[in-house]
């Protein structure tokens, strides 16, 4: 019988039907346009987590309107060799000139090989690690210390308190985040002397569980405002709302979060950054290697005032940003940890490197970080 | 004798799943060309036409989002095969994918779902790690080291795992919920130690152990950019294969896969055979990890925690927990991760649609499960009476 012979080529005829649904090039496909500037941006979580990685994807949703400037953007790429990849794909398919490499373990070892292997591509990330001894020159680091923002947060915070206590839920004990919890307290006690911060650390950057287990502890023990330093600030801004307290937010704006009770909020200005470079590469200009800022140089920002804050918190707020704009220093030493010894004996430039090796909490907040 | 050849497709399913056997088992003596053909096509059909409805309902899901599938599928096949750069980001990606789909499937052999490859990859990675720190500042040499912290690894992994099979053999532990857990145990083991004793005093922001140094990396293999964690998956993977079909010992795993009380009435040592098969299991996975540290990392730290341990049991599904068939299905997944990237910034579509792709394909391949032996065309006359 011939059954066998058909089913031969009803195999073969299906084989074929798959084969061209996936593989043959049926028509073009719209590719890289022929921008002068092609900017490819990383990132390791969703592009509207809230957070750390809103805050970048807002500031290139900015840059797409630039006039010559080409966007692509990839979102949650592990800091595995995943992100390699998809540098490396950005570089090959669609001809990136300047790539930037959002979260921290990008950097080493995935950002130093390709730029060793691309000499003619710019790689920019965002944290401060460029080393000029070692790493290549094509290579570079841009940085905002979000930690003023924080300091806003703070003397708004001080302000709105009833109870003095101000909870902080942090993920990791390390020095970028403990800058910004004794900000917080810096800020507060610059407006209220009375205040305080508990600290709960998570232990992880995204664990929404723990932190929303943090944030109703710090409620139940008293405190009336909220902040946070985790990578998507959403459950504890969410969290507060829902337990009739106020907040102050992270990274990115999470007014919509909280609309009864959101004062601020520490935002960053990535988009400063970004047309920066986009202008200078379309110039033709070198990219400068490290760029850091706050207040200063509108690298940081607040979110706008939420119905939780008060007219003398908006007040005392504002001052303190004009505070900062014209450098006015946030750590006014001597300073002690909450253990009692002299941590900070002078006082520091907001950008000086000394702070930068932070690793300890400031008297006046509650908390441990071992 | 070729009459003895004959068992078709599948080799081993899972216990309880539907086989073929039955069907050939009371088959006349006069197994012909014909009839392994005819097996031969419908195990190559079924996963053929699988994958084919996959696509078909994915398409119509695209086109509900208002997307070309066309072009899908033309990004899907530039970014997973379509230049030489593609070809070596898929294969590299494959490499964790395929020792984490055999942690998954020599386990499901002997009838455990051992979900836990996701931890001895972080243990086997990190014990890598921190066996390298006296090993680089002692000078061992790199010929030496190298296997040293590559067999540490699989010790530490196979150990891990064996856990799980000697406490489902002599304490009746449920070994999804136990192999399960014991991941989250070896993820907080390593930060402990990443965080505190073992420590890179550098390491400032992101805490990691000592770096190895490019000394004792593994490097890439020749003229490309893939590392050695592919040749490894792929020799181990042949390997077990032969382990689990040509030896006394595959079998005895297999007949107690099948029904263990049975295999204990006949006087198998299946306490011994559970723990060995998760042991090669935690090996396999722990390998991986060692391969993260020294071929990508060069330290130990929360990077390692990537989830190929959780996709490894995908795979391993997909492949129908046969060793060899893990490696064509590991090279899908990694074309599917591969190609994500451009096909997010070309079509301007969300990450997680790749998630959907690979779901689709999960379910309707599982359930084509159920299609082997229902189609006449792929059985011998005698068995095409049976419908």
């Amino acid at each position: 019988m011939s059954i066998h012979g058909v089913s031969r080529r009803t195999l073969l005829k299906a084989g074929a039907a798959g084969l061209a649904s996936t593989a043959l090039p049926l028509g073009a496909i719209r590719s890289a346009q022929a921008a002068d500037v092609i900017v490819g941006a990383v990132y390791v979580g969703p592009r509207d987590d809230f957070g750390w990685n809103q805050a970048h994807a807002v500031a290139m949703e900015i840059l797409k309107g630039v006039d010559n400037v080409e966007v692509i953007e990839e979102e949650n790429v592990p800091e595995t060799d995943a992100v390699a990849k998809s540098m490396e794909s950005m570089i090959n398919l669609d001809g990136a000139n300047l790539i930037l490499a959002t979260s921290f373990g990008y950097y080493k070892p995935f950002v130093l090989d390709l730029a060793k292997k691309y000499p003619d591509v710019q790689f920019r990330h965002a944290a401060p690690l460029w080393n000029a001894d070692t790493d290549p020159k094509n290579a570079g680091s841009y940085f905002c210390y979000l930690n003023q923002a924080h300091y806003v947060d703070g003397v708004a915070a001080g302000l709105s308190t009833t109870t003095n206590k101000i909870g902080f839920v942090a993920a990791k004990p390390i020095p970028s985040v403990l800058s910004n919890i004794n900000s917080v307290l810096l800020g507060a006690r610059s407006v209220n002397p009375e205040a305080t911060v508990q600290v709960i650390f998570t232990g992880e950057w995204s664990m929404p569980v723990r932190e929303a287990e943090a944030a109703n502890a710090l409620a139940d023990a008293g405190c009336d405002v909220l902040t946070c330093h985790v990578d998507g600030p959403k459950v504890v801004i969410e969290t507060a709302e829902a337990r009739g307290v106020k907040s102050c937010g992270h990274n990115a704006s999470q007014a919509p979060l909280a609309p009864k009770g959101f004062i601020t909020g520490a935002e960053y200005k990535w988009e400063t950054i970004y047309t920066m470079y986009a202008d200078m590469l379309a110039a033709g200009e070198e990219l400068p290697n490290f760029v850091a800022g706050g207040y200063h140089n509108d690298m940081v920002r607040n979110t706008a005032y939420g119905a939780g804050a008060t007219p003398e918190a908006i007040k005392a707020a504002d001052a303190a940003i004009e505070g900062l704009k014209a450098e006015k220093p946030i750590y006014v030493g001597p300073l002690k940890d909450n253990k009692g010894n002299v941590v900070i004996d002078k006082t520091y430039d907001n950008y000086d490197p000394v702070l930068d090796g932070m690793n300890y909490l400031l008297e006046g907040v509650s908390g441990s970080i071992t | 004798m070729r009459s003895g050849a004959a068992p078709a497709a599948p080799p081993y399913p899972l216990s309880g799943g539907r086989q073929m056997t039955a069907v050939t088992t009371d088959t006349p003596v006069r197994l012909t060309d014909s009839t392994k053909f005819r097996a031969w096509a419908e195990a190559v059909a079924i996963p053929v036409g699988a994958l084919v409805v996959s696509a078909l309902i994915f398409s119509i899901f695209l086109i509900f989002l208002g997307k070309s599938p066309v072009d899908y599928f033309q990004l899907l096949w530039k970014g997973g095969f379509g230049t030489s750069f593609s070809i070596q980001n898929t294969l590299q990606r494959a490499a964790p994918l395929i020792l984490c789909g055999l942690a998954f499937a020599i386990p499901a052999q002997i009838g455990l779902t051992m979900i836990g490859a996701e931890g001895a990859l972080v243990l086997g990675g990190f014990s890598a790690a921190a066996i390298a720190i006296p090993l680089v500042t002692g000078g061992v040499p790199v010929v030496l080291a190298m296997p040293i912290m590559a067999l540490c690894a699989m010790a530490v992994g196979g150990a891990w795992i064996a856990i799980v099979g000697w406490l489902r053999h002599a304490r009746g532990v449920n070994e999804t919920i136990s192999s399960l857990l014991m991941t989250y145990i070896a993820i907080a083991i390593m930060n402990f130690f990443v965080e505190g004793a073992l420590r890179d005093p550098g390491s400032a922001n992101k805490p990691s152990t000592m770096p190895i140094g490019k000394d004792y990396m593994v490097g890439y293999i020749p003229g490309t950019d893939i590392h050695w964690g592919l040749v490894a998956g792929i020799v181990l993977a042949i390997a077990l294969q032969i382990l689990m079909t040509r030896t006394t010992f595959g079998f005895a795993a297999r007949v107690t896969g099948g029904n263990a009380r049975a295999a204990l009435a006949q006087g198998l040592p299946v306490g011994r055979l559970m723990v060995a098969c998760t042991a090669i299991a935690g090996a396999c996975a722990g390998l991986a990890g060692y391969y993260e540290v020294a071929a990508i990392h060069g330290q130990a730290n929360a990077s390692l925690v990537a989830g190929y341990g959780f996709t490894g049991i995908l795979i391993s599904f997909l492949a129908r927990h046969n060793p060899i068939m893990i490696l064509p299905v590991a090279v899908m997944f990694g074309a599917i991760e591969a190609s994500g990237g451009l096909i997010q910034r070309r079509m301007d579509m969300p990450d997680a649609t790749a998630l959907v792709l690979q779901g689709i394909i999960f379910v309707v391949l599982l359930t084509s499960e159920t299609l082997y032996g229902r189609f006449a065309i792929f059985q011998q006359k005698a068995g095409a009476e049976r419908t």
